[in-house]
């Protein structure tokens, strides 16, 4: 199973801080493209992908146990 | 001493400060992010900071290594704040110590321009007539990649 945080108005439009799903042999765009569809996230193209707490590009694939998290464009600072 | 922080109480500036103090330093500057009241004549009322705070830590580290690399000598310490906060409230303090001036102050612009590309800390502008999450004030960048790329993030 993996983790999947959201945040901002991700967190919002999903309603939940994080998912549990299966994920693994699933590419960063496959598990983006599959919520996207089930939550009709907007603005995915911003959106970057972190796996265990670093930046991963849409081809990495999902293992077992990654934690997974949607970055949308930051506004800290 | 954790030199990079997030913290869900008021920042103590000194504190940040003391953290990058050294013999070898000839100057210190001190960046202070604070809460602004008028945005584009839009009137705020307060802000809520929420951060994935174990990596926005990581981040950070990984911004204080990019400047220990590129300015000899330095030494950096940063906190955010999450949580609430109310006009002129301070979000950010950014300390950093270098041998000679020039270098210090270069080096702390970087960091909170770094700050704002790749540390995942995220503002909701609270109004009198709503709400909204703000990312990169206009939407405009996208990641066609899922990442950064090494040319956004080399300014």
């Amino acid at each position: 199973m993996n983790k999947v945080l959201f945040f901002a108005h991700l967190r919002d439009v999903v309603g939940e801080e994080f998912l549990m799903v299966e994920a693994a042999g699933k590419t960063v765009a496959e598990l983006k493209a599959e919520l996207a569809g089930k939550y009709d996230l907007p603005r995915l193209e911003t959106v970057m992908t972190a796996i265990n707490e670093e930046f991963a590009s849409n081809d990495e694939v999902i293992k077992d146990g990654d934690e997974i998290a949607f970055i949308p464009p930051v506004s800290g600072g | 001493m954790k030199f990079y922080e997030i913290s869900k109480e008021p920042i103590h500036i000194q504190s940040v400060i003391d953290k990058v103090v050294q013999r070898e330093a000839g100057a210190i500057t001190t960046f202070i992010g604070t809460v602004r009241e008028l945005t584009h004549g839009k009137k705020t009322l307060f802000l809520i900071y929420e951060a994935y705070e174990a990596m926005a830590v990581k981040k950070l580290e990984q911004i204080g290594q990019e400047i220990e690399e590129r300015w000899g000598g330095s030494r950096v310490a940063i906190t955010h704040r999450v949580g609430r906060l109310d006009i002129t409230d301070i979000a950010v303090v950014i300390a950093v110590s270098t041998p000679h001036r020039a270098d210090a102050y270069e080096a702390n612009r970087y960091a909170i321009e770094r700050i704002k590309e790749i540390v995942p800390i995220w503002k909701k502008e609270h109004w009198e007539d709503g709400e909204e999450w703000i990312g990169n004030q206009l939407e405009t960048v996208a990641y066609p990649s899922g990442k950064p790329e090494a040319g956004d993030v080399d300014e």
